[in-house]
């Protein structure tokens, strides 16, 4: 008996390596990057075809990650799906929480206490250093600085994470943030200990500009390299530090002023050319502005309650509606969109995640760089692939 | 000049790799097995339930509500409720569980049935040695294993245990104070009979909140 099964359509063809006469048709050649490969930061693939060592085609390739968060979500309570947030970008946890909370909040109609928006501002700055204290690293040793800059990255990384275990209880996997404020109360000696470790970070951040930035080796890996126009990145919806590098002025902490984030002095640094070099800077500036919003917050957090006295943490079911919170990621613009029906579950969630769509440009970024470049250019697109497939 | 910038570079390395050698400040990491850095305070790993007293069936302050078991988010606790009632920590007749299981394979330490438990049965403790060659039955905690004294939760978490303890001393002492109350009301009752009766509760303790 035959079986009929129907075959997908081929997502793109397989180039001929050799004419129908039998001779070499040409040199491009299709190789899959991925997805076990150092340079891709988790399981992701990217199928280049090169011609020579240029790339003239190239395909990410992602999903094998996925875990179904969008519809686990729906399938648990609001609370439920707090800690699974922790695991999208498992980096900057601190900010996904803070990302949920806040559309919850807005479905709610909750509003945190002063004191709770402050730790939040504290500890999604903290969560920025972090993170782009960890792309550097990653990045320069995409460029063959292997060790050295990363392992300096992550000593400095390490004084945040014990702040956020003496915080939360877990270094990586916080969950920390509930709706209308935040789970517990700074522990005695906390602050102090936070204006020590943001003291000692300019000082790190000198030393890893002297350490880097004017090395020739890296001005000539990455300078003109992976270019992005302004007019690209905003048509394709980038956001984040890869938007800023592109020279558009455009921070949801400026624009959306959400939380406190107006009370801050603070300025938003732009890049000129767009290229992986721009990319770079801008989180080093953005990571002194980080420093530069903590000592203020540090310096004024009031004493207080944490958490709105209308909060619910059994029973919690918002009225029917619908919301979108978004906050400025550390990578983009992280938001929660939601749908509720008046039920303990959300009908609808769903998750914008600024990995993912910052994604969307890279063919654009490498097709004409050579095929070392693209791992470059990869690493300087912020991805996590936790984020990127869900 | 060329290369200037990879050898201002190269000095910073040399910096580091020197001063390890003279600044203890610069030694970051610790030699694990040997030498361990304290546990946080808040720091959690996995759930354990807390017994009050020297016996573990006896003392339990779960009642199988089950509430912890519906708000788990990757459902990793199993509870039975059992058929028969025992006196509590404040001596009502409540329910136990006669099965409580944690699967830890599947528990992802979010701290969730900590929060949701309105009996401060069920806490997180900080031990994370828990490697084990029997990946299904050895990570399955049962009662048995899940049950910790009260101490133990003072040893891990000393200001939340103070704290709760306090809160649990204070409810106790109202449903006491209550209790002394009524009993003092039936006497009274049983009294006014014959003597016309005073305003009451006027004898009853103040309570503390």
């Amino acid at each position: 008996m035959e079986t009929i099964t129907e075959h997908p359509e081929p997502k793109y063809e397989i180039l001929p390596k050799t004419s129908t006469n039998g001779e070499a048709a040409g040199n491009l050649l299709e190789v899959a990057m991925g997805p076990h490969h150092p340079s891709t930061h988790g399981v992701f693939r990217m199928d280049v075809v090169l011609d020579g060592e240029k790339v003239v085609k190239l395909k990410p390739v992602f999903g094998y990650l996925h875990r179904n968060h969008e519809k686990i979500a729906e399938n648990t309570t609001y609370l439920g799906s707090m800690p699974y947030t922790d695991r999208l970008d498992y980096l900057c946890s601190m900010t996904n929480n803070w990302a949920y909370a806040l559309s919850v909040e807005k479905l709610a109609g909750l509003q945190p206490p002063e004191r709770a928006e402050y730790i939040r501002v504290i500890t999604a700055e903290l969560t920025r250093l972090v993170n782009h204290t960890c792309l550097v690293g990653f990045l320069l040793q995409d460029m063959g600085a292997l060790g050295t800059p990363l392992m300096y990255a992550f000593r400095e990384r390490e004084w945040i994470l014990d702040l956020f275990e003496a915080l939360s209880g877990s270094r990586m996997m916080c969950n920390y943030m509930r709706f209308g404020g935040c789970r517990v109360d700074l522990p005695a000696g906390w602050i102090e200990q936070a204006k020590k470790a943001v003291d000692s970070y300019s000082g790190f951040l000198d030393e890893f500009e002297k350490f880097l930035t004017e090395n020739e080796i890296l001005v000539a890996r990455t300078q003109g390299v992976g270019v992005l126009s302004s007019e690209l990145a905003i048509n394709a919806s980038i956001t984040g530090p890869m938007l800023r590098a592109s020279g558009v002025n455009y921070d949801i902490r400026k624009v959306d002023k959400y939380g406190i984030y107006e009370r801050f002095d603070f300025r938003v640094p732009l890049g000129d050319h767009g290229d992986v070099y721009d990319r770079y800077m801008i989180r080093l500036l953005e990571m002194r502005e980080s420093v530069k919003i903590l000592n203020q917050a540090l310096r004024d957090i009031p004493a207080g309650p944490i958490i709105d006295p209308k909060a619910k943490i059994r029973g919690f079911r918002p009225k029917a509606g619908e919301a979108y919170g978004r906050i400025e990621g550390p990578k983009g613009e992280l938001g929660f969109y939601l749908i509720s029906d008046g039920s303990p579950n959300p009908y609808r969630y769903r998750v914008r995640p600024p990995s993912l769509i910052n994604l969307t440009v890279l063919e654009d970024m490498c097709l004409g760089q050579d095929v070392a470049d693209a791992v470059i250019i990869l690493g300087s697109v912020d991805i996590v692939l936790g984020e990127v497939d869900r | 000049m060329l290369g200037e910038g990879i050898i201002k570079g190269m000095a910073e390395t040399a910096r580091n790799f020197l001063g390890s050698y003279t600044d203890p400040a610069r030694l970051v990491t610790v030699e694990f097995p040997e030498e361990k850095v304290p546990a946080k305070e808040n720091a959690r790993s996995f759930p354990f339930l807390i017994f009050d007293g020297d016996d573990a069936a006896k003392g339990l302050r779960c009642v199988a509500c089950q509430i912890c078991e519906k708000e788990c988010p990757p459902k990793c606790i199993y509870i039975t409720k059992s058929k028969d009632k025992k006196p509590d920590y404040v001596g009502k007749s409540q329910f136990y569980p006669a099965v409580f299981d944690i699967d830890i394979s599947v528990c992802m330490s979010c701290q969730i049935c900590v929060e949701v438990c309105p009996f401060e049965a069920i806490k997180m403790d900080t031990e994370f040695e828990l490697s084990n060659t029997d990946r299904f039955g050895g990570l399955l905690f049962d009662k048995q294993k899940l049950a910790k004294p009260n101490e133990h939760y003072h040893k891990i978490h000393p200001t939340e245990a103070a704290e709760v303890d306090g809160r649990l001393g204070a409810e106790k002492a109202k449903l006491e104070a209550k209790a002394k109350a009524d009993a003092e009301a039936k006497v009274k009752a049983a009294a006014a009979a014959a003597i016309p009766k005073p305003a009451p509760d006027s004898s009853a303790p103040a309570v503390v909140k």
